[in-house]
């Protein structure tokens, strides 16, 4: 018995994207393509005695969203696999995952593959949390006599055995995820695929399903593929990762590197622009600038900083809610703003809306940061987007000097203080003559600022 | 425990496509039984609905066919009954093409997020069709009851016409179902297709009224192959199966059948970047 679990060979996903046609729909009506078809029926019937391959629209773009995609995967390995929106980490997992076909190369796999591409998949709202553990158990490939055997065990993970026989559509959201995750963490594949699951749940709910993947793979052996946006989880959990950029492997190695590399790749362009707008029209992202006081990502002190957050949307968005969030090179979140509808209105019509978010000052320590931006519906809804790794920015000090200089380990954030010097002795007397050592100057308000964007 | 082996390659012909669809047979019952126990969810009458449709449409068509029109029925049988037992394999019919054709997008995030054999989905979705066609039959033994209308030894034959009507189900719903999903205007076209199909088979009226020159024209309707059968199995002796018309009905079944399968496998594999 070989010990490599997963062969992955010269992998290729290509989709055509057919512009000035109903193909960037997702699905097309029947009258376009009756007038289309009359048009390109000779270019068809001349591709068809060429043996070309016929493909739909007036002007046909090829979009590799995997590229000659290769790596190996050992018997109860985690793997990584990261990469910024639109790298191929879902097409990848989709092909793993036989929901979709590759165009090229092949996949060996040598076990019972599971996914978890999310939590819940194909639960009923109307039906009860007993039924649906058997629904959504049967739906991940469990048989009913596993379930039966497992059930308990089940139930008690998750923790609502109080409301086991509710109609799941009155449970808390927290419930929900909370059932839904107990059964796909009673799966017994070989091979358990895991997309983006630690974007639902509080954190004590996603420590809970970090232990329990880790158990996983340690305990049980098994192997364990894990894409996530969340690089603190990515580190934590994995030795070795994937780094995709536009559908290619950028890096097959150790895990620091590959998040090294993916945010120092992210600085490069200092702005995020969706890879491929061109063919959604759903609510999304469509671009994040970060403004700093300086050129190339770098940002002085104390200087106010500007996040502009482009959003595209079909529809009107009335419950949105927006998270900006600031990453230190250390993997922690240090700074969260957030812009919360009423309080916020933006998207009460369909179209694009600019939210621009201001922090005056600045004080956080020097060193590398990155920005996270979670887009949602809320309370508890869509997760629309989540953008993880990107605008890229470095903190630096020039107002001040330290005999040790300015480290990024030292802490996370500079208040400001002025120390006052008194005389033990004279406090009894209430005299207080004041020496103000006022450390840190009010933030300039005139300093010259320039945008690297826009 | 031996362990499976997959490949994936582009194009790949699974050899093992019905071997396949029968070790998923259990997610086959989960999703019958799920579409079975939510259809009457949270409704006042709950299974009451499987009889009452039935029953009224049969009131009004033996009223309007039968009273107005003054349709003949077959041989000596009540127009009700006669309707009835049309209407039952119709019904059937109509509610499993429904049912099917947008079964698919109805669980787009099953299909878009986890892999199992396709076929599932549409052919679960006919089992309820069956379960409310016997809760319906309920109606017909009542209603032989209050016309004393004694069966004879044809009914035992039923089962192989209900089978029919399944077969006869299966090939246009797997055809418009992997249609729909690239289409979505065949969401649309079916309720057209079944109103339309309601008038020209044999439901509210005995297949006797059609001229004999029309006959084999009429039987390319395949349903109405099915519907005499029905018929001819309930109402005993008191109709009649032309066998050339029920050949032509089931080989346009069959047909429909090799086109909607070889239709719905050569698309299956694209559904999830459709849907």
């Amino acid at each position: 018995m070989s010990d490599t679990i997963i062969t992955v060979e010269n992998l290729s996903k290509s989709y055509l994207l057919g512009h000035k046609t109903a193909q960037r729909e997702p699905y097309v009506a029947l009258r376009d393509v009756i007038t289309r078809e009359v048009g390109n029926f000779t270019r068809k019937a001349i591709d068809l005695i060429h043996g070309r391959p016929i493909v739909q629209g007036d002007e046909i773009e090829e979009f590799w969203a995997l590229r000659n995609v290769s790596f190996e995967v050992k018997r109860g390995e985690i793997l990584g696999i990261i990469g910024r929106n639109g790298a191929g980490k879902s097409t990848l997992l989709k092909i793993l995952t036989r929901i979709t076909e590759p165009t090229e190369g092949r996949v060996l796999l040598r076990g019972r593959v599971a996914s978890l591409l999310e939590v819940g998949t194909g639960f009923h709202r109307e039906l009860t949390g007993r039924e649906n553990i058997f629904l959504n158990g049967a739906i991940l490939g469990m048989t009913q006599r596993e379930i039966r055997k497992k059930f308990d065990e089940i139930v008690a993970f998750s923790g609502v055995e109080q409301f086991i026989d509710t109609p799941v559509k009155r449970f808390s959201s927290g419930m929900y995820v909370r059932l839904a995750f107990a059964v796909a963490a009673h799966l017994e594949p070989e091979i358990l695929i895991v997309d983006e699951v630690l974007a639902v749940g509080d954190t004590e709910f996603q420590k809970k399903c970090l232990g329990k993947m880790d158990e996983i793979s340690r305990r049980d052996g098994r192997t364990v593929l894990l894409v996530s946006h969340n690089l603190a989880a990515v580190s934590e959990l994995t030795h070795r990762a994937l780094l995709l950029d536009s559908g290619r492997v950028a890096l097959d190695g150790a895990t620091m590197d590959a998040v090294s590399m993916y945010i120092s790749k992210a600085r490069g362009a200092a702005n995020y622009v969706h890879a491929i707008d061109e063919r959604t029209n759903a609510i999304h992202i469509s671009r994040v600038d970060v403004i700093t006081s300086d050129q190339n990502g770098v940002h002085r002190f104390g200087e106010p900083l500007e996040v502009k957050v482009w959003i595209k949307h079909d529809r009107p968005i009335p419950k949105a809610c927006l998270f900006l969030q600031i990453i230190n090179q250390f993997q922690q979140l240090v700074v969260q703003a957030w812009a919360l509808d009423p309080e916020v209105q933006f998207g009460n019509q369909k179209g694009e809306s600019l939210l621009k978010c201001q922090f005056p000052s600045l004080r956080l320590n020097v060193g590398q940061f990155y920005l996270r931006v979670l887009f949602r519906e809320e309370p508890h809804g869509n997760l629309w987007e989540r953008l993880d790794g990107i605008c890229p920015f470095e903190v630096i000090r020039t107002d001040k000097t330290t005999p040790w200089g300015w480290h990024p380990e030292g802490c996370v954030y500079h208040e400001q203080w002025h120390w006052i010097l008194g005389f033990a002795d004279e406090e009894k007397k209430a005299r207080k003559p004041r020496l103000d050592a006022k450390r840190l100057p009010q933030p300039a308000s005139s300093k010259k600022t320039t945008s690297t964007a826009n | 425990m031996r362990e499976p082996f997959i490949i994936i390659e582009p194009n790949r012909r699974e050899r093992h496509y019905w071997l396949e669809l029968w070790q998923y047979r259990e997610l086959f019952q989960v999703l019958a039984w799920r579409d079975l126990s939510v259809r009457y969810k949270q409704t006042a009458i709950g299974v009451l609905w499987a009889l009452i449709r039935p029953l009224l449409t049969m009131l009004v068509f033996t009223f309007i066919f039968g009273h107005i029109a003054r349709l003949p029925s077959d041989g000596s049988a009540p127009y009700a009954l006669m309707v009835l037992a049309g209407m039952l394999p119709w019904t059937f019919f109509s509610t499993g093409l429904a049912e099917a054709s947008n079964s698919l997008i109805l669980d787009t995030n099953l299909i878009s997020k986890v892999y199992f054999p396709r076929l599932i989905v549409p052919t679960a979705t006919i089992v309820t069709a069956f379960v409310d066609f016997l809760i319906s039959f309920s109606i017909l033994i009542a209603l032989m009851v209050w016309y004393q209308f004694l069966p004879n030894w044809r009914m035992l034959l039923l089962p192989v016409f209900m089978l029919a009507a399944f077969l006869t189900t299966m090939g246009p719903a797997l055809w418009v179902t992997a249609l729909n999903v690239r289409y979505r205007d065949f969401r649309y076209v079916i309720p057209f297709i079944v109103q339309f199909g309601l008038y020209v088979s044999p439901v509210g009226f005995s297949s006797s009224v059609i001229p004999e020159q029309w006959r084999l024209i009429y039987s390319l309707n395949p349903m109405a192959g099915v519907i005499d059968g029905f018929r001819w199995c309930i109402l005993g002796g008191q109709s009649h199966l032309n066998l050339t018309n029920l050949t032509v009905g089931a080989g346009v079944t069959i047909l429909f059948l090799w086109l909607g399968i070889r239709q719905f496998r050569k698309t299956e594999k694209s559904f999830a970047d459709l849907i």
